[in-house]
């Protein structure tokens, strides 16, 4: 008996760690940018590109920051979640289209409706290379001193929405 | 005479294809410092390829913005710190040692100590085994008898 005590507790200690391996998600890559200041940027808006849209407009409110785009598949699964958010009012919404066309991506909000409080056009994916975004959708909690509370990769689902976002948002407008 | 059509087609339409590999290289020492670094880095998007390999739009979008920096006269080193302040340790190709990366780089080592060490141990027991068996009068003449009765066979 006392010999197949070493191999069965290293084949424990193997499985064990194979169990915690394949949990682990490889596309959640932990962001360097949560705990710091959000990239400034001034983007023309989506609706009227004479007038832009900046962070800087924003000091003082918590707010997400959600890249998107119409050629997203995630972002139309993502997307009744954030219609369902918009319409609470718990927390305001604003889009950066990236690396769209704006033609499309109006016909995408027509088709599906608007839950932005005003939407950036980032054709050159620049502001998404200073956010470290690599795959759309991707949302970030920013709050009222600017800074990035949390980063979503991959979209939001109800779950995440009513326990981390608007607890989260919550913790950080009382403060 | 169908034969011969293709073949010349194929033949014509050959550099109509080769556009798509053009290289981009205005500047051929900073297209080689491009080539450098981007073997260093990670595409983050197919993540198993380097930033030279991959053709995701991301790696696309970053070798356009690497090769922008080259242009602006911005070290190695600047670059390499621009990407990883944006998207973490994890775009680069070889980790930095940190307090979380010890194991990654001394796990290893861990390991083939602790084989080698298993290694020697069960080859010194097993030394001892041999030279511990011994080989009493009567098994020896069996053995004989055995090994004679096995040459009458063949």
């Amino acid at each position: 008996m006392n010999r197949f005590l070493l191999p069965l507790s290293i084949f424990v200690v193997v499985v064990g760690f194979l169990a915690v391996g394949l949990k682990l998600n490889p596309r959640e890559i932990p962001s360097p940018l949560v705990g710091k200041a959000a990239p400034d940027f001034s983007q023309p808006q989506l609706y009227d590109r004479e007038k832009v849209f900046s962070p800087a407009d924003l000091k003082g409110k918590v707010w997400l920051l959600n890249f998107w785009a119409s050629w997203c598949s995630g972002c139309k699964t993502e997307h009744p979640v954030l219609m369902e958010l918009a319409k609470s009012g718990e927390v305001p919404i604003y889009g950066m289209d990236y690396k769209d066309l704006p033609e499309e991506a109006m016909a995408w909000l027509r088709q599906w409706g608007n839950p932005y409080s005003v939407i950036g056009m980032d054709d050159a994916g620049r502001v998404g290379i200073n956010f470290g975004v690599y795959g759309v959708p991707e949302t970030y909690v920013i709050d009222k001193q600017g800074v990035i509370r949390y980063k979503q990769i991959g979209p939001l689902n109800p779950d995440t929405v009513s326990q981390k976002i608007i607890p989260l948002v919550k913790q950080l407008e009382s403060q | 005479m169908k034969w011969i059509l293709l073949i010349v087609v194929l033949c014509v339409s050959g550099p109509a294809w080769a556009g798509e590999a053009r290289p981009l290289a205005d500047d051929p020492a900073a297209e080689a410092r491009l080539k450098h670094l981007a073997v260093e880095l990670r595409c983050l998007v197919c993540q198993n390829q380097t930033l030279a390999d991959s053709n995701a739009p991301l790696a696309e979008d970053l070798r356009r913005e690497v090769r922008e920096m080259i242009a602006k006269n911005m070290s190695d080193k600047e670059i390499i710190e621009f990407l990883v302040s944006r998207y973490g340790d994890f775009v680069l190709y070889r980790p930095p040692l940190k307090a979380t990366t010890t194991l990654l780089w001394v796990g290893p080592f861990v390991l083939l100590t602790i084989g080698a060490t298993a290694l020697v141990i069960t080859l010194r027991r097993r030394a001892h085994k041999v030279v511990d068996a011994v080989v009493s009068e009567e098994e020896h003449r069996k053995v004989e008898q055995l090994m004679a009765e096995g040459g009458k066979r063949s």
